[in-house]
């Protein structure tokens, strides 16, 4: 198995006892900002980004690793505890996990949770050290139509697919690619969008603008309608299960995570399907149906695997494509370009020891997780009582230091407030942020396959469509665009049993 | 999305504006894009010009759809979260402060350093957040942007200016 020695090479890197130190701060602090309130794990990433800038590309990816886990095991501690999940993926994990908390259950509703995430995610990352490699395989013999195609996937995957409305998705998409278009092409040299402003011929840093559209517009939005009495936290003592808590989890964290990680590894995929299926699954193989609705362990342990496992499956695609598919990933992979590594099929020949770094790194980060937070869950309770104002006071303030830091020049800390403005609006009105941060990050990448694509076809546009895989993936583009108007003819089932987001 | 709404609903009538707004940028994007000269050459037959061109022209559409669906009364859902009670309306007061202290940062980072502007981003923040403590709230953003300047500028090289405290520091 050459997988597995790569594995075992990538461990042999990475454990030093400094890196270690590295895996340790980081899922500390991933965790300790992924527990604040409102704060999700692609805004924890984003607002850590400047931690790692000092380091060099392995150890920030070991620190990364860390930060990863963190943010996401954090985000469903808040949810357990105060019920209001800040993302669309920790929701279902609310709707029982809060109502365990309130029975006096959050110690076995948090384990089901740590330990759930840790199985998920340890499986999660061992799939992902045998499917990438050979999903970078097939990723080679693929030409630029080829790469066109599965990035017009993505876009309309997000769009389309993720959000609750087409034509609002469809709008943060096109905002995203003009965003991508901003700064000089680079084939020819030729100012786009740049409004004579010189700084902006290097274009817009995806980084300012995930900064600014997750942590500044989230933090302004929070702002306009912050609770003035904050919601009630639910005191928590240190997490165990009972042998019958064990018995009720082990084969829903093992179902979640078969239904999570396919999601994931999909570029339309996404956590909030999978957790849904994982929840309603439950719900109806367990032996207490009764007790959901009023906490039933299952309903935590099945959609906290998903969730986790569907996260590990987005970075097949990031790594081996370089294609995110979730917010997270798309942050992460901007932050792997600003080491200047473009992940990818390429990535795998050229730096195979930190991709696989990385991956070791994936795996000692969940295991820190799971020994950290079993003894910390009542320090990271605490967190959620952080007065508000100095919790989004912290957030503009390492946002905007996390932006300057960037490139140094005032003008990002404008182009910020900019964005996070947008970013407000956009939460205004209920557009999804996600296809924007997919179409800043892949429009210019999508961009260049076509040209290339138009140049081996001497400008015939023909060209854009051929290759192995291309025709089926436009099929399948056709299908999701269509999807409204074939569902009234293949499916007849009621739309509605689907769970209420608000729980 | 297209159920019958069978109540009379007040509409949402400011997203109409979000369909300006989209219209704005598609007109925007089309004049800068022809603005551009057009260079072709036998490796890049298409040139810079027609992504711009077809991407306003596909903004153009979604407005439109945007305006079709608000008439027909689709809303886009604010979104909710931990610490948001959407039974308000926009507070704009704090909204913006806080832009004020953003604006502050901004402006003051250069010349007077991050330790300085840091402090009024946080300590404006806070305040604008609703925060009234303002010695203690003065004293944690000090503290906030000296630790932050220390680990990250000192410890860690990151691009943070010392500015008028250079030397001090």
């Amino acid at each position: 198995m050459d997988n597995l020695t790569n594995l075992m090479n990538g461990f042999g890197d990475v454990l030093t006892p400094m890196n270690l130190l590295l895996a340790l701060i980081g899922v500390t602090i991933g965790t300790a900002v992924g527990v604040l309130p409102g704060i999700g794990p692609a805004m924890t990433v984003a607002l850590l980004l400047p931690v790692t800038y000092g380091m060099d590309p392995t150890q920030a990816f070991i620190m990364f690793a860390g930060i990863f886990y963190g943010g996401m095991y954090g985000g469903s501690t808040t949810s357990i505890l105060l019920n209001t999940p800040g993302e669309s993926s920790s929701v279902v994990t609310a709707i029982e996990g809060n109502k365990m908390a309130k029975a006096g259950r959050a110690a076995q509703a948090l384990a089901t949770a740590a330990i759930g995430s840790f199985v998920a995610g340890t499986i999660g990352t061992l799939l992902l050290a045998l499917l990438a490699p050979q999903v970078v395989k097939f990723a080679i013999s693929l030409g630029a139509p080829d790469y066109l195609a599965i990035m017009v996937l993505a876009f309309v995957g997000a769009s389309a697919v993720l959000g609750s409305s087409r034509v609002r998705g469809f709008a943060a998409l096109l905002l995203g690619l003009v965003i991508g278009l901003v700064g000089l092409d680079r084939v020819t040299g030729q100012q786009r969008l740049t409004l004579g402003i010189p700084q902006l011929a290097d274009g817009i840093d995806v980084v300012v603008v995930a900064v600014g559209i997750f942590a500044v517009g989230e933090a302004l939005w929070v702002a306009a309608h912050l609770r003035r009495k904050s919601a009630e936290v639910i005191p928590v003592g240190q997490p165990w299960m009972g042998r019958s808590d064990w018995k009720r989890s082990w084969k829903p964290w093992l179902r979640g995570t078969a239904f999570g990680f396919p999601f994931g590894a999909l570029p339309a995929g996404g956590a909030e399907i999978p957790t849904f299926l994982s929840y309603a699954t439950e719900k109806k193989l367990s032996k207490h149906p009764e007790e959901f609705g009023n906490g039933a362990i299952e309903g935590v342990a099945g959609p906290e695997a998903a969730n986790n496992a569907s996260a590990a499956g987005t970075l097949v695609p990031m790594l081996a494509l370089g294609l995110p598919t979730n917010a997270t990933s798309a942050v992460m992979l901007a932050a792997f370009t600003s080491y200047g590594i473009q992940p990818g099929p390429l990535l795998f020949q050229r730096e195979s020891k930190l991709v696989w770094a990385l991956i070791a790194s994936l795996f000692i980060g969940n295991t820190l997780l799971l020994l950290l937070n079993l003894p910390l869950a009542p320090a990271w309770a605490k967190l959620l009582q952080i007065p508000r104002p100095y919790l989004y006071a912290g957030i503009l303030f390492f946002a905007s230091m996390g932006a300057y830091a960037v490139n140094g020049q005032p003008l990002d800390l404008l182009l910020l407030l900019v964005l996070g403005l947008l970013g407000f609006g956009m939460r205004r009105f209920g557009l999804p942020v996600l296809p924007l941060i997919i179409g800043v990050i892949l429009g210019p990448i999508a961009e260049r396959q076509a040209r290339i694509a138009l140049q081996l076809s001497n400008g015939d546009l023909s060209g854009l469509v051929g290759g192995p895989v291309s025709y089926e993936i436009y099929l399948i583009i056709l299908v999701l665009i269509g999807w409204p108007l074939l569902r009234r003819y293949v499916v007849r089932r009621p739309q509605d049993r689907h769970l209420s987001p608000t729980g | 999305m297209t159920q019958d709404r069978v109540h009379v609903h007040v509409r949402d009538r400011k997203q109409y504006g979000v369909c300006a707004f989209l219209a704005i940028v598609a007109v925007l994007v089309i004049v800068d894009a022809s603005r551009i000269h057009h260079v072709a050459s036998s490796n890049d037959p298409i040139g810079p010009k027609p992504v711009p061109i077809v991407l306003g022209a596909l903004l153009l559409v979604v407005a439109a759809l945007y305006a079709l669906d608000v008439t027909r009364g689709g809303e886009g859902e604010a979104e909710a979260g931990e610490d948001i009670d959407l039974t308000h309306p926009i507070d704009w007061r704090t909204v913006l402060l806080l832009i004020a202290a953003f604006a502050v940062n901004a402006a003051l980072i250069d010349p007077l350093g991050w330790v300085i502007s840091g402090s009024l981003l946080f300590w404006g923040s806070a305040f604008a957040l609703g925060s009234r403590h303002h010695v203690r709230n003065l004293l944690i953003a000090v503290a906030l942007s000296l630790v932050t300047f220390y680990t990250f500028a000192i410890g860690l090289g990151v691009n943070l200016p010392a500015g008028v405290l250079q030397g001090i520091l």
